[in-house]
């Protein structure tokens, strides 16, 4: 009897996650949906001037923004984390381990707005001075969530490369070929796709990242045209004018988040479909 | 196993119970609730002044909400609430409402201390912020791109400054957006190249207030509405308040409600 109860009510617990995905689901879609409807799919996917008290609702820059920093992002985090799960798996020894291990954890675990005061009060000035501009910008935000996605890439991509049997190291290195070959050529192109899906997830994590983002980033409505421009990306424009927002203006907001979701839950998709390929 | 079910359910017997005692107590049928709702730029102050005014007034309670200017106005025809608080001025349908001016809140154009310009027509401001001019080198200084802020779409302070300075042209979309007066302020304060727009308040030496066609934005200025850049403080209700409801806009109007606005960088109105 006893043993029952526990099992359906862990299972009921385990269950109410997943309903809790689902309201959200539900919630973003029904806010979000009415100003499709009204404005037109075109008009708000594809227009360029986002003015929601005046009724243009255009978030065509900030979809585009948005895509640039993530993978401004990616340039910046990707080889950095590749290297360093490479570092990790095949040449630390136990005790880099247990030291490096540990300090990336931590690095996960620091909230954003640090990432984001860190970016404003040494990175923004740094740029503004060495390289001009506002220091607002896209390299800005860039370098920031390069860090921010690093954890997320090594974690990820140091396990791939964990699962790749020991027998292929010791044939490749039987055949003749140094340890650099052996990773270069057989380790890295086996675990490939669990890589492939940490810069998947990476990018998840660039792309849904806000608050650092808007501390950085100078949240101008433009495209911006070079890299030491100030840009919008579609979470920061959600916290930015929630706020305030009432009418067609909070509809605009949440139609902004039914684009956000979709973009994440086909990254995800990816980065699901790249490991079980993987496997 | 029987002490967790215990722990849950005396977590929701003690959820039950808080709910409980804020809806029967009898203290709260006794007391008088004001509903207070509207611009965002007024709530904090005024959500000072209901602080100190239940202090004098334990019987009264006071809920101060946002929303925005135009959704307090609306709520005030409504009858939903008891005050509404707008930072602009009534338009020709909403002047129903009874007005009562409470403060001014100057908007101060604020520049880095290092930058040499302490004087600019309203003209070159809208030109600065509608993309027209954009190097300092235009306006007589180094060649060097302006960085100018302004505030996110909604707010009332970008609203004021949109009517007040905008006048009919639109704020360029390359210009960059924080949603504060507070991180406008950091900007202009880190970045020398920067300009941007705040409550007169906040200004202190870490920004530059500009003069505006040769008039200083201060206390003396706005005054004798000399400086232009100006909003009004508005509480609106619907016909003749409640009892309490004018207690309370008695005290605000008062000597000391004016101070504590006065404190807060505002100018009263007594």
């Amino acid at each position: 009897m006893k043993e029952y109860f526990v099992k359906y009510m862990l299972m009921a617990f385990a269950l109410s996650s997943l309903f809790f995905l689902f309201l959200i689901f539900i919630f973003i879609l029904f806010e979000g949906l009415p100003l499709f409807h009204k404005a037109g799919l075109k008009h708000i996917i594809l227009g360029s001037k986002w003015a929601p008290t005046k009724g243009s609702f255009g978030i065509f820059p900030m979809i585009i923004s948005s895509f640039l920093v993530t993978f401004g992002a990616l340039i910046i985090g990707g080889p950095m984390g590749l290297s360093c799960a490479i570092y990790l798996s095949e040449y630390s020894g136990k005790r880099m381990k247990m030291f490096l291990k540990p300090a990336l954890e931590l690095l996960a675990g620091i909230p954003s707005v640090v990432y984001g005061f860190l970016g404003v009060v040494y990175i923004v000035p740094l740029v503004r001075d060495y390289f001009g501009g506002p220091g607002f910008s896209l390299l800005s935000t860039s370098l920031i969530l390069g860090v921010m996605i690093l954890p997320t890439v090594i974690s990820i991509s140091f396990d791939a490369l964990m699962s790749v049997p020991k027998t292929y190291r010791e044939g490749s290195l039987a055949m003749g070929a140094t340890k650099w070959q052996t990773i270069y050529k057989v380790v890295v192109p086996s675990a490939k796709s669990g890589i492939l899906a940490s810069f998947i997830l990476g990018m998840g994590r660039a792309i849904g990242e806000t608050m650092a983002v808007i501390m950085v980033a100078g949240n101008a409505l433009r495209t911006p045209l070079s890299i030491l421009d100030p840009l919008r990306t579609l979470t920061s424009n959600i916290a930015l004018e929630l706020a305030y927002a009432s009418g067609d203006h909070r509809l605009g907001l949440f139609s902004t988040g039914v684009v956000l979701l979709i973009i994440i839950m086909i990254l995800n998709y990816i980065a699901n479909f790249g490991i079980k390929k993987g496997s | 196993m029987s002490k967790a079910a215990f722990f849950i359910f005396l977590s929701f017997v003690t959820l039950l119970s808080s709910c409980s005692i804020n809806d029967n107590s009898e203290i709260a049928k006794k007391k008088h609730t004001i509903t207070i709702a509207g611009s965002t730029s007024v709530m904090p102050f005024v959500e000072k002044l209901s602080e100190h005014f239940m202090v004098d007034n334990p019987n009264i309670i006071v809920n101060v909400q946002s929303g925005g200017s135009t959704a307090g106005i609306q709520a005030c025809f409504n009858k939903t609430i008891d005050i509404g608080m707008s930072s602009r001025e009534l338009k020709e349908e909403e002047r129903a409402l009874k007005e009562i001016l409470i403060c001014y809140d100057g908007i101060s154009i604020v520049v880095h201390p290092k930058n040499p310009i302490k004087d600019l027509p309203l003209t070159k401001i809208r030109a600065i912020f509608s993309g027209k001019i954009k190097n300092w080198k235009e306006l007589g200084w180094i060649d060097r791109k302006i960085d100018a802020i302004t505030r996110e779409e909604g707010s009332g302070t970008r609203g004021a400054f949109e009517e007040l300075v905008m006048k009919n042209e639109e704020i360029d979309d390359a210009i960059m957006v924080q949603d504060s007066n507070g991180s406008v302020k950091e900007i202009v304060a880190t970045d020398p190249y920067a300009i941007g727009y705040i409550s007169l308040g906040l200004v202190d030496e870490r920004v530059k207030g500009l003069a505006i066609d040769g008039i200083h934005a201060n206390i003396q200025n706005i005054t004798s509405r000399r400086y232009k850049i100006v909003r009004p403080f508005l509480f609106l209700t619907n016909g003749a308040p409640k009892e309490h409801v004018q207690t309370f806009i008695d005290f605000v109007l008062s000597k000391q409600g004016q101070d504590i606005l006065r404190k807060e960088g505002l100018v009263g109105v007594r």
